[in-house]
C-alpha cells in the first residue's frame, strides 16, 4: 500500500538528483536553472503530498504560489542568460570572472 | 496491491528516470525534453493525491510555457557543448556519493516519522479540489495573491527591459512624433486655374 512515505521518498530522490546535476553540471548555466526548477518540483510534490495526507489545502496554495514564484524565476533567469550571452558570447560559468572574485 | 499502487510505482519510475536524464544528457534540447517528461509524470502523480488543479496547471504553465520558453532560450543560443561538459566525469564520483548519502537521510528520517500516517478519507465523487482551493484562494488568501500578481508583473518587465536592445538600422515608430504631426506638415494645398475645356 502506497502511503505518505513513498511519495515523500520520491520527492527524496528527485532533490537529490537535482542536488548532483548542481554537483556535475557546474559549467552549464541552461542545466543549472532546470536542475533548480527540478528541485522546486520535488518540493512542490512534499507539499501536495501532506496536504492531502493531513487534509490541509494550505499547502496546495503554497504549491500555487511557489509555482508563480518559480515561473518568474526562470523567465528573469533565462533573460540574464540571454543577455550573457550576447555580450559574452559563452554560457560558461569558468568564464565569467569578469569581477575577479 | 492495488492499481492506484501499480500506477504510482510505474509513474515514480518514470520520474525518477528522466531526473537522472535531465542531469547526465549531452544536449540541453534532450535536457529540456527530459524535463518535461518529469513535469508530466509528476503531475499525474500530483492527480493520485487529489490535487487535480494543481496537476492541469503545472502541465499548462510549466509543460506550456516555461519549458517551452527553455527550448526557445537553448534552441536560440548556438552553444559550443564540449567545454561545457568538462568536468562531468571528475565531479561524477563525490556527486553520487553526496546525492545517495542525502537520499538515504532522507529515507530513514521519513520512514520512521512518517511511516504510519493514516491513508485519508477519500472525497466524495462530487467534489471539486478547484471549487476548494479557489474558495480559500480569493477569502484568505487574497492578500498573497495579490502580491503574486505583482511579482509575475515585476518579472514581465525585468524580462522585457533586460533583453530589449535597440539596433541601429532599424526602422522604428515613434507615437509622441505621430501624435504631435499638424495638417500643414503633411499635406500642401494648391491653388491653380482649372484646364480650359478643348
Amino acid at each position: 500500500m502506497v502511503g505518505l512515505s513513498h511519495y515523500l521518498i520520491l520527492s527524496a530522490i528527485l532533490f537529490c538528483l537535482s542536488v548532483a546535476g548542481i554537483f556535475l553540471n557546474r559549467k552549464n548555466v541552461i542545466i543549472l536553472l532546470m536542475s533548480i526548477e527540478l528541485m522546486l518540483l520535488a518540493v512542490n510534490t512534499n507539499f501536495v503530498a501532506f496536504s492531502h495526507y493531513l487534509g490541509d489545502t494550505a499547502g496546495q496554495i503554497f504549491v500555487f504560489f511557489i509555482l508563480t514564484v518559480a515561473a518568474a524565476e526562470a523567465a528573469i533567469g533565462l533573460a540574464i542568460l540571454v543577455v550573457l550571452f550576447r555580450n559574452r558570447s559563452t554560457i560558461n560559468v569558468e568564464d565569467l570572472d569578469a569581477m575577479k572574485g | 496491491m492495488a492499481f492506484t499502487d501499480l500506477v504510482f510505482y510505474v509513474f515514480a519510475g518514470i520520474a525518477v528516470f528522466a531526473g537522472i536524464r535531465v542531469i547526465s544528457s549531452n544536449n540541453p534540447v534532450h535536457s529540456a525534453l527530459y524535463l518535461v517528461l518529469a513535469f508530466f509524470t509528476t503531475a499525474a502523480i500530483w492527480l493520485l493525491l487529489e490535487a487535480e488543479f494543481l496537476a492541469i496547471t503545472l502541465v499548462l504553465v510549466y509543460v506550456g510555457a516555461v519549458m517551452v520558453l527553455f527550448l526557445f532560450v537553448v534552441m536560440m543560443l548556438d552553444i559550443n557543448l564540449v567545454p561545457l561538459r568538462e568536468g562531468f566525469i571528475r565531479y561524477l564520483p563525490v556527486g553520487i556519493a553526496v546525492a545517495g548519502i542525502i537520499v538515504i537521510e532522507m529515507v530513514m528520517v521519513l520512514t520512521a516519522r512518517y511511516g504510519d500516517t493514516p491513508a485519508p478519507v477519500p472525497k466524495p465523487a462530487d467534489y471539486s479540489n478547484t471549487e476548494e482551493l479557489g474558495g480559500v484562494l480569493y477569502t484568505v488568501y487574497v492578500y498573497p495573491f495579490e502580491l503574486a500578481a505583482v511579482i509575475l508583473l515585476v518579472a514581465i518587465i525585468a524580462a522585457i527591459t533586460l533583453t530589449l536592445r535597440r539596433r541601429e538600422g532599424t526602422k522604428h515608430q515613434d507615437p509622441a512624433k505621430q501624435v504631435m504631426v499638424k495638417r500643414a506638415d503633411r499635406v500642401r494645398l494648391v491653388k491653380m486655374p482649372a484646364e480650359p475645356k478643348k
